[in-house]
Protein backbone atom coordinates (compact mmCIF):
# COMPACT_ATOMS: atom_id res chain seq x y z
CA UNK A 1 0.00 0.00 0.00
CA UNK A 2 0.96 3.50 -1.06
CA UNK A 3 1.55 6.04 1.85
CA UNK A 4 -1.73 7.65 -0.26
CA UNK A 5 -3.45 4.15 0.15
CA UNK A 6 -2.82 4.29 3.96
CA UNK A 7 -3.94 8.12 4.49
CA UNK A 8 -7.32 7.09 3.09
CA UNK A 9 -7.61 3.81 4.64
CA UNK A 10 -6.91 6.00 8.21
CA UNK A 11 -9.55 8.47 6.88
CA UNK A 12 -12.19 5.99 6.33
CA UNK A 13 -11.86 3.75 9.30
CA UNK A 14 -10.92 6.82 12.25
CA UNK A 15 -11.81 10.00 10.99
CA UNK A 16 -14.50 10.76 14.11
CA UNK A 17 -11.28 10.04 16.30
CA UNK A 18 -9.52 12.42 14.06
CA UNK A 19 -12.34 15.08 14.25
CA UNK A 20 -13.07 14.84 18.46
CA UNK A 21 -9.03 14.76 19.09
CA UNK A 22 -9.23 17.91 16.37
CA UNK A 23 -12.21 19.26 18.71
CA UNK A 24 -10.57 18.95 22.11
CA UNK A 25 -6.96 20.81 20.26
CA UNK A 26 -9.56 23.83 19.34
CA UNK A 27 -11.48 23.44 22.84
CA UNK A 28 -8.49 23.70 24.91
CA UNK A 29 -6.73 26.18 23.01
CA UNK A 30 -10.27 28.61 22.74
CA UNK A 31 -10.52 27.87 26.73
CA UNK A 32 -6.75 28.50 27.66
CA UNK A 33 -6.83 31.73 25.72
CA UNK A 34 -9.73 33.32 26.65
CA UNK A 35 -9.17 32.11 30.28
CA UNK A 36 -5.72 33.04 30.15
CA UNK A 37 -6.49 37.22 28.26
CA UNK A 38 -8.82 37.05 31.47
CA UNK A 39 -6.33 36.23 34.08
CA UNK A 40 -3.61 38.59 32.27
CA UNK A 41 -6.57 41.24 32.51
CA UNK A 42 -6.75 41.19 35.95
CA UNK A 43 -3.28 40.72 37.17
CA UNK A 44 -1.87 43.30 34.50
CA UNK A 45 -4.54 45.47 36.21
CA UNK A 46 -3.63 44.94 39.73
CA UNK A 47 0.24 45.47 39.16
CA UNK A 48 -0.35 48.49 37.17
CA UNK A 49 -2.56 49.65 40.23
CA UNK A 50 -0.33 52.59 41.90
CA UNK A 51 0.69 52.00 45.52
CA UNK A 52 0.01 54.92 47.27
CA UNK A 53 -3.44 57.31 45.63
CA UNK A 54 -2.98 60.84 46.25
CA UNK A 55 0.79 61.72 46.16
CA UNK A 56 1.32 60.68 50.04
CA UNK A 57 3.71 57.95 49.99
CA UNK A 58 2.14 56.90 53.47
CA UNK A 59 1.92 53.21 53.93
CA UNK A 60 -1.52 51.96 54.44
CA UNK A 61 -3.09 48.53 54.33
CA UNK A 62 -4.14 48.84 51.00
CA UNK A 63 -0.40 49.58 49.99
CA UNK A 64 0.95 46.83 52.06
CA UNK A 65 -1.60 44.44 50.53
CA UNK A 66 -0.80 44.90 47.45
CA UNK A 67 2.75 44.65 47.55
CA UNK A 68 1.98 40.87 49.05
CA UNK A 69 -0.32 40.76 45.78
CA UNK A 70 2.09 41.68 43.79
CA UNK A 71 4.96 40.05 45.18
CA UNK A 72 2.62 36.32 44.66
CA UNK A 73 1.27 37.58 41.23
CA UNK A 74 5.61 37.54 40.19
CA UNK A 75 5.98 34.00 41.83
CA UNK A 76 3.48 32.91 39.94
CA UNK A 77 4.10 34.48 36.42
CA UNK A 78 8.03 32.97 37.46
CA UNK A 79 7.05 29.49 37.81
CA UNK A 80 5.08 29.42 35.27
CA UNK A 81 6.86 31.15 32.59
CA UNK A 82 9.98 29.46 33.82
CA UNK A 83 9.26 25.68 33.64
CA UNK A 84 7.58 23.54 30.55
CA UNK A 85 3.86 23.46 30.38
CA UNK A 86 4.33 19.60 30.16
CA UNK A 87 5.60 19.54 33.65
CA UNK A 88 3.09 21.62 35.32
CA UNK A 89 0.81 19.00 33.46
CA UNK A 90 2.36 16.27 35.06
CA UNK A 91 3.03 18.09 37.93
CA UNK A 92 -0.32 19.74 38.50
CA UNK A 93 -2.66 16.30 37.30
CA UNK A 94 -0.87 13.74 39.78
CA UNK A 95 -0.40 16.54 42.44
CA UNK A 96 -3.72 17.46 43.26
CA UNK A 97 -4.42 13.71 43.37
CA UNK A 98 -1.28 13.28 45.55
CA UNK A 99 -1.67 15.96 48.17
CA UNK A 100 -4.50 17.51 47.56
CA UNK A 101 -6.89 14.22 47.26
CA UNK A 102 -8.52 15.91 44.18
CA UNK A 103 -9.43 13.50 41.30
CA UNK A 104 -10.10 15.62 38.05
CA UNK A 105 -10.32 14.35 34.90
CA UNK A 106 -7.20 14.54 32.62
CA UNK A 107 -8.93 16.83 30.37
CA UNK A 108 -10.39 19.36 33.36
CA UNK A 109 -6.19 19.36 34.42
CA UNK A 110 -5.50 20.05 30.91
CA UNK A 111 -7.78 23.24 30.73
CA UNK A 112 -6.54 23.94 33.57
CA UNK A 113 -2.59 23.98 32.94
CA UNK A 114 -3.54 25.33 29.43
CA UNK A 115 -5.45 28.47 31.33
CA UNK A 116 -2.84 29.20 34.05
CA UNK A 117 0.13 29.05 31.85
CA UNK A 118 -1.79 31.32 29.32
CA UNK A 119 -2.34 33.60 31.67
CA UNK A 120 1.38 33.81 32.85
CA UNK A 121 2.40 35.04 29.57
CA UNK A 122 -0.60 37.19 29.47
CA UNK A 123 0.11 39.02 32.29
CA UNK A 124 2.90 39.97 30.56
CA UNK A 125 1.82 41.05 27.36
CA UNK A 126 -1.29 43.17 29.16
CA UNK A 127 1.52 44.77 31.64
CA UNK A 128 3.57 45.77 28.77
CA UNK A 129 0.30 46.83 26.75
CA UNK A 130 -0.87 49.38 30.07
CA UNK A 131 2.60 50.53 30.01
CA UNK A 132 2.71 51.11 26.66
CA UNK A 133 -0.41 53.28 26.41
CA UNK A 134 0.84 57.26 26.15
CA UNK A 135 0.49 58.91 29.69
CA UNK A 136 -0.64 61.97 28.11
CA UNK A 137 -4.08 59.52 27.65
CA UNK A 138 -4.61 58.57 31.45
CA UNK A 139 -3.53 62.85 32.40
CA UNK A 140 -6.05 63.78 30.34
CA UNK A 141 -8.66 61.04 31.65
CA UNK A 142 -7.60 62.37 35.35
CA UNK A 143 -7.85 65.77 34.37
CA UNK A 144 -11.41 65.55 33.70
CA UNK A 145 -11.86 64.41 36.67
CA UNK A 146 -12.10 60.52 36.17
CA UNK A 147 -10.60 58.03 39.14
CA UNK A 148 -7.95 55.28 38.52
CA UNK A 149 -10.63 52.98 37.76
CA UNK A 150 -12.67 54.90 35.52
CA UNK A 151 -9.59 56.04 33.57
CA UNK A 152 -8.16 51.53 33.42
CA UNK A 153 -11.74 51.10 32.19
CA UNK A 154 -12.42 53.80 29.90
CA UNK A 155 -9.03 54.59 28.31
CA UNK A 156 -6.24 52.36 29.06
CA UNK A 157 -7.36 48.87 28.48
CA UNK A 158 -9.76 49.78 25.39
CA UNK A 159 -6.42 50.72 23.70
CA UNK A 160 -4.41 48.32 25.58
CA UNK A 161 -6.46 45.39 24.32
CA UNK A 162 -5.97 46.74 20.77
CA UNK A 163 -2.68 46.97 21.35
CA UNK A 164 -2.13 43.06 22.71
CA UNK A 165 -4.76 41.69 20.00
CA UNK A 166 -2.00 40.04 17.70
CA UNK A 167 0.19 39.19 20.74
CA UNK A 168 -3.24 37.37 22.46
CA UNK A 169 -3.76 35.85 18.96
CA UNK A 170 0.24 34.62 18.64
CA UNK A 171 -0.57 32.75 22.39
CA UNK A 172 -3.72 31.01 20.92
CA UNK A 173 -1.52 29.67 17.84
CA UNK A 174 0.61 28.65 19.95
CA UNK A 175 -1.49 27.20 21.91
CA UNK A 176 -3.25 25.22 19.42
CA UNK A 177 0.62 23.44 18.74
CA UNK A 178 1.43 23.89 22.43
CA UNK A 179 -1.91 21.76 23.64
CA UNK A 180 -0.06 18.50 22.36
CA UNK A 181 1.95 18.34 25.17
CA UNK A 182 -0.64 18.08 27.49
CA UNK A 183 -0.88 14.18 25.69
CA UNK A 184 1.27 13.81 28.80
CA UNK A 185 -1.56 13.43 30.82
CA UNK A 186 -3.66 11.35 28.40
CA UNK A 187 -5.72 14.61 27.80
CA UNK A 188 -7.24 13.20 24.21
CA UNK A 189 -6.55 15.91 22.09
CA UNK A 190 -5.17 15.61 18.49
CA UNK A 191 -1.55 14.69 19.32
CA UNK A 192 -2.87 11.95 21.87
CA UNK A 193 -5.42 10.73 19.38
CA UNK A 194 -3.20 9.83 16.80
CA UNK A 195 -0.87 8.41 18.87
CA UNK A 196 -3.57 6.05 19.81
CA UNK A 197 -5.16 5.78 16.63
CA UNK A 198 -1.07 4.81 14.93
CA UNK A 199 -0.64 2.22 17.68
CA UNK A 200 -3.27 0.05 16.28
CA UNK A 201 -1.29 -0.13 12.81
CA UNK A 202 1.78 0.74 13.98
CA UNK A 203 2.39 3.06 11.15
CA UNK A 204 3.68 6.53 12.22
CA UNK A 205 4.01 8.52 9.13
CA UNK A 206 0.81 8.51 7.75
CA UNK A 207 -1.64 9.47 11.04
CA UNK A 208 0.95 12.09 11.89
CA UNK A 209 0.93 13.46 8.18
CA UNK A 210 -3.22 13.73 8.81
CA UNK A 211 -2.61 16.06 12.10
CA UNK A 212 0.04 17.83 10.48
CA UNK A 213 -2.59 18.85 8.46
CA UNK A 214 -5.35 19.69 10.71
CA UNK A 215 -2.85 21.42 12.51
CA UNK A 216 -2.07 23.69 9.72
CA UNK A 217 -5.45 24.32 9.03
CA UNK A 218 -6.56 25.50 12.33
CA UNK A 219 -3.08 27.76 12.69
CA UNK A 220 -3.59 29.25 9.09
CA UNK A 221 -7.13 30.05 9.63
CA UNK A 222 -6.89 31.73 12.52
CA UNK A 223 -4.20 34.07 11.71
CA UNK A 224 -6.10 35.06 8.75
CA UNK A 225 -9.56 35.40 10.92
CA UNK A 226 -7.24 37.38 13.70
CA UNK A 227 -6.02 39.58 11.41
CA UNK A 228 -9.81 40.47 9.92
CA UNK A 229 -10.66 41.19 13.43
CA UNK A 230 -7.62 43.60 14.02
CA UNK A 231 -9.07 45.05 10.81
CA UNK A 232 -12.42 45.93 11.99
CA UNK A 233 -11.19 46.67 15.39
CA UNK A 234 -9.90 49.79 13.78
CA UNK A 235 -12.85 50.70 12.64
CA UNK A 236 -13.63 52.74 8.95
CA UNK A 237 -10.10 54.55 7.80
CA UNK A 238 -12.69 57.74 6.91
CA UNK A 239 -14.81 59.58 8.67
CA UNK A 240 -18.41 61.24 7.42
CA UNK A 241 -19.10 64.76 8.03
CA UNK A 242 -22.23 65.43 9.92
CA UNK A 243 -23.99 67.95 7.20
CA UNK A 244 -24.33 71.23 8.87
CA UNK A 245 -27.83 71.07 7.88
CA UNK A 246 -28.38 68.99 10.69
CA UNK A 247 -26.59 70.66 13.40
CA UNK A 248 -28.42 74.29 13.56
CA UNK A 249 -31.49 71.23 13.97
CA UNK A 250 -29.40 69.97 16.72
CA UNK A 251 -28.68 72.56 18.16
CA UNK A 252 -32.60 73.72 18.34
CA UNK A 253 -33.57 70.86 20.42
CA UNK A 254 -30.39 71.38 22.59
CA UNK A 255 -31.46 75.09 23.89
CA UNK A 256 -35.00 73.54 24.27
CA UNK A 257 -34.04 71.01 26.38
CA UNK A 258 -31.18 72.92 28.37
CA UNK A 259 -34.33 75.31 28.75
CA UNK A 260 -36.74 72.65 30.35
CA UNK A 261 -34.01 71.51 32.22
CA UNK A 262 -33.09 71.59 35.95
CA UNK A 263 -29.32 72.31 36.31
CA UNK A 264 -28.20 69.72 38.52
CA UNK A 265 -25.40 70.56 41.03
CA UNK B 1 -10.54 94.38 58.05
CA UNK B 2 -14.10 92.77 56.67
CA UNK B 3 -13.47 93.49 53.59
CA UNK B 4 -10.60 91.22 52.88
CA UNK B 5 -12.23 88.26 53.89
CA UNK B 6 -14.92 88.98 50.86
CA UNK B 7 -11.81 89.71 48.78
CA UNK B 8 -10.03 85.98 49.46
CA UNK B 9 -13.75 84.19 49.09
CA UNK B 10 -13.30 85.56 45.28
CA UNK B 11 -10.26 83.66 44.48
CA UNK B 12 -10.64 80.64 42.57
CA UNK B 13 -7.74 79.16 43.21
CA UNK B 14 -5.09 80.18 45.78
CA UNK B 15 -1.28 78.98 46.07
CA UNK B 16 0.76 79.18 48.92
CA UNK B 17 4.07 78.42 49.46
CA UNK B 18 4.55 75.88 46.19
CA UNK B 19 7.69 73.66 46.18
CA UNK B 20 8.25 70.66 44.00
CA UNK B 21 11.19 69.34 43.89
CA UNK B 22 11.82 65.82 41.50
CA UNK B 23 14.09 63.96 43.43
CA UNK B 24 16.84 65.99 45.24
CA UNK B 25 15.88 68.88 42.09
CA UNK B 26 14.22 71.60 43.29
CA UNK B 27 11.81 73.08 40.45
CA UNK B 28 9.76 75.09 42.18
CA UNK B 29 10.58 77.64 45.16
CA UNK B 30 7.92 78.54 46.83
CA UNK B 31 5.14 79.71 44.37
CA UNK B 32 2.51 82.21 46.01
CA UNK B 33 -0.23 83.78 43.72
CA UNK B 34 -4.06 84.39 43.81
CA UNK B 35 -6.32 83.73 41.29
CA UNK B 36 -9.88 85.83 41.27
CA UNK B 37 -12.94 84.56 39.43
CA UNK B 38 -12.99 85.20 35.61
CA UNK B 39 -9.49 86.27 35.47
CA UNK B 40 -7.23 85.29 32.62
CA UNK B 41 -3.56 84.82 33.67
CA UNK B 42 -0.74 84.24 30.86
CA UNK B 43 2.33 82.18 32.30
CA UNK B 44 5.76 83.27 29.94
CA UNK B 45 9.01 82.17 31.04
CA UNK B 46 12.18 80.35 29.57
CA UNK B 47 12.26 76.48 28.45
CA UNK B 48 12.59 74.90 31.83
CA UNK B 49 12.16 77.55 34.31
CA UNK B 50 9.46 74.84 35.79
CA UNK B 51 5.67 76.65 34.01
CA UNK B 52 4.27 73.38 33.06
CA UNK B 53 5.47 71.76 36.66
CA UNK B 54 3.59 74.36 38.05
CA UNK B 55 0.50 73.62 36.11
CA UNK B 56 0.54 70.18 36.61
CA UNK B 57 0.85 70.61 40.23
CA UNK B 58 -1.99 72.74 40.28
CA UNK B 59 -4.60 70.24 39.22
CA UNK B 60 -2.02 67.66 40.89
CA UNK B 61 -1.10 65.86 37.90
CA UNK B 62 2.24 66.48 40.04
CA UNK B 63 1.93 66.23 43.48
CA UNK B 64 3.80 69.51 45.46
CA UNK B 65 6.63 68.72 47.94
CA UNK B 66 5.34 71.43 49.76
CA UNK B 67 2.90 74.17 50.10
CA UNK B 68 -0.69 74.86 49.86
CA UNK B 69 -3.26 74.97 46.77
CA UNK B 70 -6.61 76.30 47.84
CA UNK B 71 -9.96 76.13 45.75
CA UNK B 72 -12.69 77.98 46.79
CA UNK B 73 -10.66 78.07 50.00
CA UNK B 74 -10.47 74.95 50.75
CA UNK B 75 -6.84 72.87 50.80
CA UNK B 76 -7.04 70.19 48.15
CA UNK B 77 -3.97 68.76 49.50
CA UNK B 78 -5.54 67.69 52.35
CA UNK B 79 -6.20 64.14 53.30
CA UNK B 80 -9.41 62.96 51.94
CA UNK B 81 -10.03 65.85 49.45
CA UNK B 82 -12.20 64.81 46.60
CA UNK B 83 -9.54 64.82 43.74
CA UNK B 84 -11.09 64.08 41.25
CA UNK B 85 -14.39 66.45 41.76
CA UNK B 86 -11.61 68.97 41.93
CA UNK B 87 -10.06 68.01 38.75
CA UNK B 88 -13.63 68.04 36.79
CA UNK B 89 -13.95 71.64 38.08
CA UNK B 90 -10.16 72.81 36.59
CA UNK B 91 -9.99 71.19 33.87
CA UNK B 92 -6.44 70.89 31.51
CA UNK B 93 -5.93 71.16 27.99
CA UNK B 94 -2.31 69.64 26.68
CA UNK B 95 0.21 70.78 24.36
CA UNK B 96 -0.18 67.66 23.16
CA UNK B 97 -3.69 67.62 22.90
CA UNK B 98 -4.04 64.07 24.42
CA UNK B 99 -7.88 63.04 22.74
CA UNK B 100 -8.83 59.73 23.25
CA UNK B 101 -7.24 57.77 20.86
CA UNK B 102 -9.81 54.75 21.75
CA UNK B 103 -12.86 57.26 20.94
CA UNK B 104 -14.21 59.38 18.32
CA UNK B 105 -14.86 62.96 18.69
CA UNK B 106 -17.97 63.37 20.40
CA UNK B 107 -17.29 60.06 22.38
CA UNK B 108 -14.43 62.27 23.70
CA UNK B 109 -16.12 64.95 24.61
CA UNK B 110 -19.19 62.81 26.50
CA UNK B 111 -17.08 60.19 28.14
CA UNK B 112 -16.66 62.16 31.47
CA UNK B 113 -19.62 63.57 31.65
CA UNK B 114 -21.38 60.15 31.71
CA UNK B 115 -18.94 58.73 34.17
CA UNK B 116 -17.66 61.58 35.86
CA UNK B 117 -20.99 64.06 35.87
CA UNK B 118 -23.27 61.44 35.92
CA UNK B 119 -25.36 62.80 33.12
CA UNK B 120 -27.47 60.82 31.05
CA UNK B 121 -26.12 59.77 27.40
CA UNK B 122 -28.77 62.58 25.64
CA UNK B 123 -27.86 64.93 28.20
CA UNK B 124 -24.04 64.33 27.40
CA UNK B 125 -24.79 64.64 23.69
CA UNK B 126 -26.36 67.30 23.33
CA UNK B 127 -23.74 69.17 26.07
CA UNK B 128 -21.36 67.91 24.04
CA UNK B 129 -22.80 69.20 20.76
CA UNK B 130 -23.52 72.73 22.18
CA UNK B 131 -19.66 72.82 22.77
CA UNK B 132 -17.95 71.23 19.66
CA UNK B 133 -20.41 73.39 17.66
CA UNK B 134 -18.68 76.43 20.02
CA UNK B 135 -15.13 75.30 18.55
CA UNK B 136 -16.13 75.07 15.04
CA UNK B 137 -16.37 70.75 14.86
CA UNK B 138 -19.94 69.83 14.96
CA UNK B 139 -19.28 68.40 11.65
CA UNK B 140 -16.44 66.14 12.79
CA UNK B 141 -18.45 64.37 15.69
CA UNK B 142 -17.27 61.38 14.11
CA UNK B 143 -13.65 61.67 13.28
CA UNK B 144 -11.16 59.95 15.17
CA UNK B 145 -8.66 62.16 16.65
CA UNK B 146 -5.90 60.71 14.54
CA UNK B 147 -8.02 61.86 11.39
CA UNK B 148 -8.35 65.34 12.29
CA UNK B 149 -5.25 67.97 12.09
CA UNK B 150 -2.98 69.41 15.03
CA UNK B 151 -5.46 72.70 15.38
CA UNK B 152 -8.81 70.93 15.17
CA UNK B 153 -7.59 67.79 17.54
CA UNK B 154 -6.92 71.20 19.90
CA UNK B 155 -10.30 72.64 19.52
CA UNK B 156 -11.94 69.23 20.02
CA UNK B 157 -9.75 69.35 23.64
CA UNK B 158 -10.85 72.50 24.49
CA UNK B 159 -14.35 71.58 24.09
CA UNK B 160 -13.67 68.29 25.96
CA UNK B 161 -12.22 70.20 28.46
CA UNK B 162 -15.50 72.47 28.71
CA UNK B 163 -18.53 69.73 28.41
CA UNK B 164 -17.47 69.13 32.00
CA UNK B 165 -18.21 72.86 32.92
CA UNK B 166 -15.32 73.54 34.81
CA UNK B 167 -15.01 76.68 37.13
CA UNK B 168 -11.25 77.68 35.62
CA UNK B 169 -9.25 75.83 32.55
CA UNK B 170 -5.70 75.47 32.46
CA UNK B 171 -3.80 75.46 29.39
CA UNK B 172 0.12 74.10 28.80
CA UNK B 173 0.89 76.04 25.83
CA UNK B 174 -2.08 75.14 23.54
CA UNK B 175 -0.42 76.04 20.59
CA UNK B 176 2.99 74.95 20.26
CA UNK B 177 2.80 71.45 19.16
CA UNK B 178 0.72 73.09 16.26
CA UNK B 179 1.93 74.09 12.53
CA UNK B 180 1.79 78.35 12.42
CA UNK B 181 -1.46 78.06 9.83
CA UNK B 182 -3.10 76.69 13.16
CA UNK B 183 -1.93 78.31 15.76
CA UNK B 184 -4.77 81.43 14.98
CA UNK B 185 -7.57 79.24 14.99
CA UNK B 186 -6.69 77.15 18.13
CA UNK B 187 -5.89 81.41 19.78
CA UNK B 188 -8.97 82.07 18.60
CA UNK B 189 -11.28 79.69 20.58
CA UNK B 190 -9.55 80.68 23.69
CA UNK B 191 -9.77 84.24 23.34
CA UNK B 192 -13.44 83.76 22.83
CA UNK B 193 -13.49 81.61 25.99
CA UNK B 194 -11.46 84.26 28.05
CA UNK B 195 -14.20 86.87 27.28
CA UNK B 196 -16.84 84.43 28.53
CA UNK B 197 -15.86 85.01 32.51
CA UNK B 198 -14.08 81.69 33.20
CA UNK B 199 -10.76 81.51 35.09
CA UNK B 200 -8.00 80.97 32.40
CA UNK B 201 -4.51 80.40 33.34
CA UNK B 202 -2.46 80.02 29.99
CA UNK B 203 1.45 79.15 30.05
CA UNK B 204 2.39 80.15 26.13
CA UNK B 205 5.36 81.90 24.10
CA UNK B 206 2.41 83.68 22.17
CA UNK B 207 3.58 86.92 23.58
CA UNK B 208 0.64 88.52 21.71
CA UNK B 209 -1.99 86.78 23.24
CA UNK B 210 -0.40 87.13 26.76
CA UNK B 211 -0.57 91.24 25.52
CA UNK B 212 -3.53 91.26 24.49
CA UNK B 213 -6.08 88.42 25.91
CA UNK B 214 -4.33 88.52 29.68
CA UNK B 215 -6.00 90.64 32.86
CA UNK B 216 -2.24 89.25 34.14
CA UNK B 217 0.55 88.10 33.04
CA UNK B 218 3.21 86.28 35.14
CA UNK B 219 7.14 85.63 34.36
CA UNK B 220 8.36 82.56 35.77
CA UNK B 221 12.32 82.03 36.57
CA UNK B 222 14.07 79.19 37.67
CA UNK B 223 10.85 78.07 39.71
CA UNK B 224 9.34 81.31 41.14
CA UNK B 225 7.55 84.13 39.96
CA UNK B 226 9.68 86.83 39.29
CA UNK B 227 8.04 89.65 38.10
CA UNK B 228 3.90 89.75 37.74
CA UNK B 229 1.55 92.74 36.71
CA UNK B 230 -0.39 93.89 34.09
CA UNK B 231 0.15 92.77 30.52
CA UNK B 232 0.60 96.37 29.30
CA UNK B 233 3.42 97.24 32.69
CA UNK B 234 5.41 93.51 32.13
CA UNK B 235 5.51 94.28 28.07
CA UNK B 236 6.35 97.65 27.99
CA UNK B 237 8.31 98.28 31.08
CA UNK B 238 9.84 95.22 32.53
CA UNK B 239 11.31 95.40 35.57
CA UNK B 240 13.78 92.97 36.19
CA UNK B 241 16.68 92.52 34.26
CA UNK B 242 15.94 88.73 33.36
CA UNK B 243 12.64 89.42 32.17
CA UNK B 244 13.98 92.43 29.95
CA UNK B 245 16.74 89.81 28.31
CA UNK B 246 13.48 87.16 27.84
CA UNK B 247 11.43 89.89 26.05
CA UNK B 248 14.29 91.18 23.64
CA UNK B 249 15.33 87.41 22.84
CA UNK B 250 11.61 86.44 22.17
CA UNK B 251 10.66 89.48 20.65
CA UNK B 252 13.42 89.64 17.92
N1 LIG C 1 8.92 64.21 35.90
C1 LIG C 1 10.09 64.90 36.01
N2 LIG C 1 11.16 64.33 36.58
C2 LIG C 1 12.32 65.01 36.70
N3 LIG C 1 12.50 66.25 36.27
C3 LIG C 1 11.47 66.89 35.70
C4 LIG C 1 10.20 66.25 35.53
N4 LIG C 1 9.36 67.12 34.93
C5 LIG C 1 10.07 68.24 34.73
N5 LIG C 1 11.34 68.11 35.19
C6 LIG C 1 12.37 69.15 35.14
O1 LIG C 1 11.84 70.35 35.66
C7 LIG C 1 12.33 71.48 34.98
C8 LIG C 1 11.18 72.37 34.62
O2 LIG C 1 10.38 71.70 33.67
P1 LIG C 1 9.05 72.30 33.10
O3 LIG C 1 8.53 71.32 32.12
O4 LIG C 1 8.15 72.68 34.22
O5 LIG C 1 9.56 73.62 32.38
P2 LIG C 1 8.77 74.58 31.41
O6 LIG C 1 8.94 75.94 31.97
O7 LIG C 1 7.39 74.10 31.21
O8 LIG C 1 9.60 74.49 30.09
P3 LIG C 1 9.10 74.46 28.55
O9 LIG C 1 8.89 75.90 28.14
O10 LIG C 1 10.24 73.85 27.82
O11 LIG C 1 7.85 73.65 28.48
C9 LIG C 1 13.13 70.96 33.81
O12 LIG C 1 14.49 71.11 34.11
C10 LIG C 1 12.76 69.49 33.72
O13 LIG C 1 13.89 68.74 33.32
MG1 LIG D 1 6.34 73.22 29.56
Amino acid sequence: MTTWDWIERFLQLYWPQFLKGAGWTLLLAIIGTVGGFVIGLLIGVVRTTPLYSGGQKRRSLRSVLLKIVNAILAVYIEVLRGTPMMVQAVLVFYGLMEFAGIDITSSAAGMLVITLNTGAYMAEIVRGGIQSVDPGQTEASKAIGMTHWQTMLNVVLPQTIRNILPATGNEFIVNLKDSSVLSVIMVSELFYSTQVIKSIYYRTYEPFLIAATIYLFFTFTSSRLLRLLEKRMDGPSNYTLISSATTPELLKQNRRYQAGATRRR
Amino acid sequence: MPHQKDALSQHVIEVRGLHKSFGDNPILKGIDLQVSAGEVVSIIGASGSGKSTFLRCINLLEWPTSGEILFQGENVLERGYNIPAYREKVGMVFQQFNLFSNMNVLQNCMVGQIKVGRKSKEEARLTAMDYLEKVGLAQYIHAKPRQLSGGQQQRVAIARALCMEPEALLFDEPTSALDPEMVGEVLKVITDLAHTGLTLMVVTHEMAFARDVSDRVLFMDDGVIAEEGEPAGIFTNPKSERLREFLTRFLS
